[in-house]
């Protein structure tokens, strides 16, 4: 019978789900590396070398760093270097491996209501958006480039409060939806940027202070605590990040020409 | 906007060309959805006939609970299938994390009260025809309730559609216990968050327009099914 034949297919379609390939490895990684694009020219080439089949969790550094504190990832990928240290001082991970950069660039209106473009420093650029009390669109979601905006705000001297500070709460690319939406300011990863389809009347009003820069480390999930995790697959992958081809592979991707992360791995 | 027409067209194209990645994803978005249903239905069916046929002090009860948990928050079910199932959560040994088995399991959470209760609805009408019937032939309760379920099938299968149609669209809770993982647990509304994240709307409406169409194509498939089964009765 027809109905029989589609249940029985069902459970036999479930059964096989959990046959997991030998070489999977898990690792939590923020938006901005996996928007970037540049996981799509690591990963296969990881595959081709090593044989790991990396998974990716896409989520914000808060939450990459809370999946590796419960084992649920066998390495994270993240940038936001005070979080980082709290949390292997908190015994969920083994070492922290510094693998490259990239940068953070103010986006807004490109008539530049607030004149952010015309300011020295990043500071001053923020102090300039929040003196116009022009729309400025927040991640609010706890992420390292959350992080990041409100290190600057304090920074700044400036407390970010009122109807034109909106804290949306969602990943780099909502929050870039929304920016776009509002014709608002917002702070983003260079790369997000880049590959953002949707930007709207949206442009580069501010980028180059050495404090923009973003560090991106490898944190391995400590064995002790959770001994279910691959630290063999951990090991070779952050081996092989830190080969000569990792480097040139990284420091070759570009978008629109523009190399977006740079290499700075110690030998 | 010529958003969605451009959405329809990448749609199109997508399947007709049977773009490699669409055809994973889909298929694992039928395969999740179809699995919960299927699990779902094993419960939420006898248990709907179960609370028409039976009278106990505490039915009304329940009946209300059933009911209020139709409208289960999918992003809280997914919250806490997640603690359950990670690795420092009680089932953790089981490695069931970012699986579509969990993924299948927060579905079942999620649809089985709509299937209990649609089921309870149509049953307990079906029983007012057949209490006479059934209670002088002496039927247990558990003939009854098969009796139930059998002539009751049409509506029972309405029940399950409806829990389909909740599963194949949800995304909050999958998002959470899947992951979102490429090639593993990636399905078709998980896909449609990621793309619509990277600005990329045009390929978000297509995966929608997919998504649309399979929900379409399995209950027009399941009401041939069921009509063939019948003959010409409607």
């Amino acid at each position: 019978m027809t109905f029989k034949s589609i249940v029985l297919g069902t459970v036999a379609a479930l059964l096989t789900t959990t046959a997991a390939m030998a070489e999977e490895m898990k690792m939590a990684v923020t938006t901005s590396f996996a928007n970037s694009g540049l996981a799509d020219v690591l990963l296969p080439k990881v595959k081709e070398d090593t044989g790991i089949d990396v998974q990716l969790l896409i989520v914000g550094t808060g939450q990459a760093l809370a999946l590796g504190a419960a084992g649920d990832v066998d390495a994270v990928l993240v940038h936001s270097r005070a979080a980082e240290e709290k949390w292997l001082a908190e015994g969920n991970g083994t070492h922290r491996t510094e693998i490259m950069y990239n940068d953070f660039v103010f986006v807004g209106p490109q008539e530049d209501p607030a004149k952010a473009g015309g300011a020295e420093t990043a500071t001053g650029a923020l102090q300039a958006i929040a003196g116009a009390e022009a729309p400025f669109v927040s991640r609010g979601d706890d992420s390292g480039t959350h992080k990041m905006e409100l290190r600057l705000w304090k920074a700044a001297d400036v407390t970010p409060e009122g109807d034109w500070y909106k804290a949306v709460g969602q990943g780099m690319g909502a929050a870039l939806n929304t920016a776009s939406g509002m014709n608002a300011y917002i702070m983003s990863d260079r790369a997000s940027w880049l590959k953002f389809a949707n930007k709207g009347d949206l442009g580069i009003v501010f980028e180059g202070d050495p404090v923009l820069f973003n560090q991106y480390a490898y944190l391995p999930v400590n064995p002790e605590k959770h001994p279910h995790v691959k630290t063999d697959l951990v090991n070779q992958l952050e081996a092989w990040l830190l080969s000569d081809k990792a480097e040139e592979l990284i420091n070759a991707y570009t978008i629109a020409d523009q190399q977006l992360f740079v290499y700075n791995a110690a030998e | 906007m010529n958003s969605i027409g451009e959405g329809l067209w990448q749609a199109a194209r997508l399947v007709v060309t049977l773009d490699p990645d669409l055809v994973e994803i889909t298929a694992l978005s039928l395969r999740v959805s179809l699995g919960a249903t299927l699990v779902a239905s094993c419960i939420g069916l006898p248990l709907g006939a179960w609370l028409a046929v039976n009278r106990f002090p505490a039915r009304r009860f329940v009946i209300a609970i059933l009911n209020a948990l139709m409208g289960l928050p999918p992003v809280v079910v997914g919250l806490i299938v997640y603690v359950l199932f990670s690795r420092s959560g009680p089932l953790g040994v089981l490695g069931l994390l970012f699986t579509p088995t969990a993924m299948v399991i927060a579905q079942v959470i999620i649809i089985t009260p709509i299937i209990a209760s649609v089921a309870h609805q149509a049953i307990r009408d079906l029983w007012a025809d057949y209490h006479d019937l059934l209670i002088s032939l002496q039927a247990t309760r558990l003939q009854r309730i098969k009796t139930l379920l059998w002539d009751g099938r049409r509506a029972l299968m309405t029940a399950s559609l409806a829990g389909f149609g909740r599963a194949i669209g949800e995304v909050g809770a999958i998002m959470i216990v899947g992951g979102n993982i490429d090639h593993a647990t990636r399905v078709l509304t998980t896909a449609i968050a990621l793309e619509t994240g990277k600005g990329e709307f045009d390929m978000a409406l297509a995966l929608g327009f997919v998504l649309i169409g399979l929900a379409i194509l399995v209950n027009l498939g399941l009401h041939f099914i069921s009509r063939t089964e019948r003959g010409a009765r409607w």
